[in-house]
């Protein structure tokens, strides 16, 4: 009997590796498409496009809560990984809240739709892949925290990275609004703007300086 | 059913449930105490391998008798069993892990001081070189074993769930093993004293099933240990898998394993003989105690880690409890012991009489002993050990081993090889051999057991010990215990 349920056992743990595999997958997806949304708004604005995306990435944040309640529910009830439950949920939480941000922050532009200017145009984009970037690395992190605990380092110095480089482009960009001759209402618009972006870059980094310390405990 | 028997047995089943509290502890401890087991689970598993291991590789016919048969009166064991499982009783309140024969052994030399017997200096030197070469042993063991599986599982790189899962699966397993293995070696610690006073009887049912009175009499002793185990093993588990060291999983599994390791290393005869046997070099045998290998292998983890996670002030209790589980249970056993004999009017020990008979001299004479200064003792009569032992000092300093040989040959069995006692069936221990050579001896009758183990050598081969050497040190003392089982059956003093 004690054989079956341990073969039980193993077979659970693999459905739950898949769902913790999806719920990174998703938030990964949700990161490209953020990113692409956004490409899509400076060109064309609110159109179809960055409406179907915005729509997808919603999509995705509410599944991946779904699978979130249901990765915990199974944590707490087969009374799994005893000794990293607490970091694996505090994890999954933080992740899940860098997903809200990137569907909250397409919200805004849908709702508000701010003019950008032209010439800030690069410079917006540029600071999209950085905080796209940092997520991807988080992401990786978060992965390998599962399976190569070793690689986790690699990962969070990228994301690390990413979110400076983020904070030095927002900087500029802000400098950059700031001296157009836009009015003063429409410059801190568009400062807000630029913010949301680098909010995901900085949310990212918190994440990453937790999953720091879960690695540490986690070492075996 | 005798009452008096039954107040003694409860003795045993204190010592049982006193056993499961604190023994239970090494072999779930880790996986109790790293959250990996939940207590129930571990208590079950724990409780129904207990019971397995004792009822079915516990009931070996040579070796029921156990540590505390060396007291040779039922309430005089009945006490030191009391004594020792008091004291492990007070270290499990406090949530110390302690060897249990360690106070087994105190208790005995309680009532070896009581009764004036000799103490087995060795018995002294093992529970003292225990407390150092086990946990030492453990812990370079432990140490090593997690660096090399740690190592491992770094380049395997599982998944955390599986990894979690498949530690969960080692915890278990090892538990499991663990637990039966304590319930085989220990359960005749337990029980064994009270075989001769069995109150049960055997049954079968059809030709398959039977379901001998030891096993019925281990079959209680293993539920009293799995009592132990639910009502009162958690503080301890608790101390050994947290309090002493955060442990991960991995290093729970580290610590049970290296303490399996350990015991079966360093204390299998069986393995010494296989080794011996196919011409390798053996690994010394050092006395081991399943306690102080878990506790060894905990800290030889924590000093891996760098030693900063170690909590010295857990391990300074810890050992103290060590080296005072011992005095504790003799001091018990010996104020026991007098309340037993002088209030309640029981028989706490037999007395032996010694006499040093002209084979006797002649015996000592051929193994070296200067025998001259006890000629004058010659034909006197001791009734009791402390006469006996006044007289040897009075004739002549002699050295200790000296001194043991002469009680071991002045001692008077009066054996009479009584035709109807001899057992008719291999199901008593011996070979068709050996009984067939107890029935060329029918009817003679030996002064000291020692005649009747030399005429019973020269009977049969069967009987004979073999050269004294590693290969064989297994089979003489297997020989040995049967040699002593059929001078109890046969001797006509005492009980």
């Amino acid at each position: 009997m004690k054989t079956r349920k341990n073969f039980e056992l193993f077979g659970r743990t693999k459905a739950l590796e898949s769902e913790i595999d999806l719920f990174l997958d998703q938030l990964s997806q949700s990161g490209i498409l953020f990113g692409r949304a956004l490409a899509t708004y400076l060109e064309e604005g609110a159109s179809d496009d960055f409406d179907r995306r915005l729509q997808e990435v919603n999509a995705l944040e509410s599944k991946n809560d779904q699978l979130r309640r249901s990765i915990e529910h199974q944590l707490y009830q087969q009374t799994l990984i005893p000794e990293s439950r607490g970091d694996v949920l505090g994890l999954l939480e933080n992740l899940d809240s860098v997903h809200g941000l990137l569907e909250g922050g397409l919200w805004q532009f849908s709702i508000e739709q701010p003019d950008i200017p032209q010439q800030l145009h690069p410079m917006f984009q540029e600071l999209v892949d950085c905080a796209v970037e940092a997520l991807e690395s988080l992401v990786r992190a978060s992965r390998a925290f599962f399976r190569d605990i070793q690689a986790v380092g690699d990962h969070l110095h990228k994301v690390m990275f990413f979110e400076k480089e983020a904070d030095k482009i927002g900087t500029k960009l802000k400098r950059a609004i700031f001296a157009t001759d836009l009015p003063l209402y429409e410059k801190a618009h568009i400062r807000n703007f630029c913010e949301h972006i680098d909010n995901v870059a900085d949310r990212s980094e918190d994440v990453a300086d937790r999953l720091a310390i879960y690695t540490i405990k986690r070492t075996l | 059913m005798d009452v008096a028997v039954l107040i003694l047995l409860s003795t045993g089943l204190f010592m049982g449930w006193s056993l499961g509290a604190n023994d239970a502890a090494n072999v779930f401890g880790t996986a109790v105490g790293t959250r990996m087991v939940r207590f129930t689970t571990a208590a079950l598993i724990c409780s129904i391998f207990v019971i397995l291991g004792a009822v079915i590789s516990g009931a070996g016919a040579a070796q029921t008798l156990g540590k505390l048969g060396a007291i040779n009166a039922l309430a005089g064991s009945s006490v030191a069993a009391f004594a020792a499982a008091l004291t492990v009783y007070v270290m499990t309140r406090a949530g110390l892990p302690v060897s249990t024969s360690q106070a087994i052994v105190g208790a005995i030399i309680g009532w070896n001081l009581f009764s004036g017997f000799p103490t087995d200096s060795q018995a002294l030197v093992k529970i003292v070189s225990t407390w150092v070469a086990c946990p030492i042993l453990a812990g370079v063991l432990a140490a090593g074993l997690f660096k090399l599986t740690a190592g491992f599982a770094y380049r395997i790189n599982l998944h955390l769930l599986r990894q979690d899962a498949y530690i969960r699966a080692g915890l278990i397993l090892a538990g499991a093993f663990g637990a039966y293995s304590l319930g085989a070696n220990n359960i005749a610690n337990v029980m064994g004293v009270f075989v001769a006073a069995n109150p049960f009887t055997s049954f079968e049912i059809g030709d398959v099933f039977s379901f001998s009175a030891v096993q019925q009499l281990f079959l209680l002793g293993a539920i009293a240990i799995g009592v132990g185990v639910f009502t009162y093993s958690k503080r301890v588990m608790m101390t050994v898998g947290n309090s002493l060291l955060q442990m991960s999983p991995l290093a729970a599994w580290v610590v049970v394993i290296s303490h399996s390791i350990t015991l079966f290393v360093f204390a299998s005869e069986q393995l010494e003989h296989a080794l011996a046997s196919a011409g390798l070099p053996t690994i010394p045998l050092v006395p081991v105690s399943s306690s102080q290998a878990v506790v060894g292998g905990v800290i030889g983890i924590g000093l891996v880690k760098g030693g900063g996670g170690i909590r010295w002030g857990v391990v300074g209790n810890i050992a103290s409890g060590w080296v005072t589980t011992p005095v504790i249970a003799c001091v018990v056993c010996f104020i026991s012991l007098f309340f037993m004999q002088n209030i309640f009017n029981q028989q706490v020990f037999r007395a032996v009489t010694y006499v040093l008979s002209e084979p006797a001299f002649e015996r000592l004479n051929a193994s070296g002993v200067a025998t001259q200064s006890l000629r004058p003792l010659a034909a006197s009569r001791f009734d009791d050990i402390k006469s006996f032992r006044t007289a040897i000092s009075a004739a002549g300093p002699f050295a200790v081993s000296d001194e043991r040989r002469i009680i071991e040959l002045a001692r008077i069995d009066d054996i009479h090889v009584a035709p109807a006692a001899i057992p008719t069936s291999t199901a008593s221990g011996l070979s068709l051999p050996q009984i067939a050579a107890l029935r060329r001896l029918g009817g003679q009758r030996f002064r000291h057991g020692w005649q009747f183990a030399d005429a019973l050598a020269a009977a049969d081969d069967a009987w004979a010990p073999r050269p004294d050497t590693t290969v064989n040190k297994t089979y003489n003392k297997a020989l040995r215990r049967q040699i002593d089982s059929v001078i109890r059956l046969f001797r006509t003093v005492g009980p």
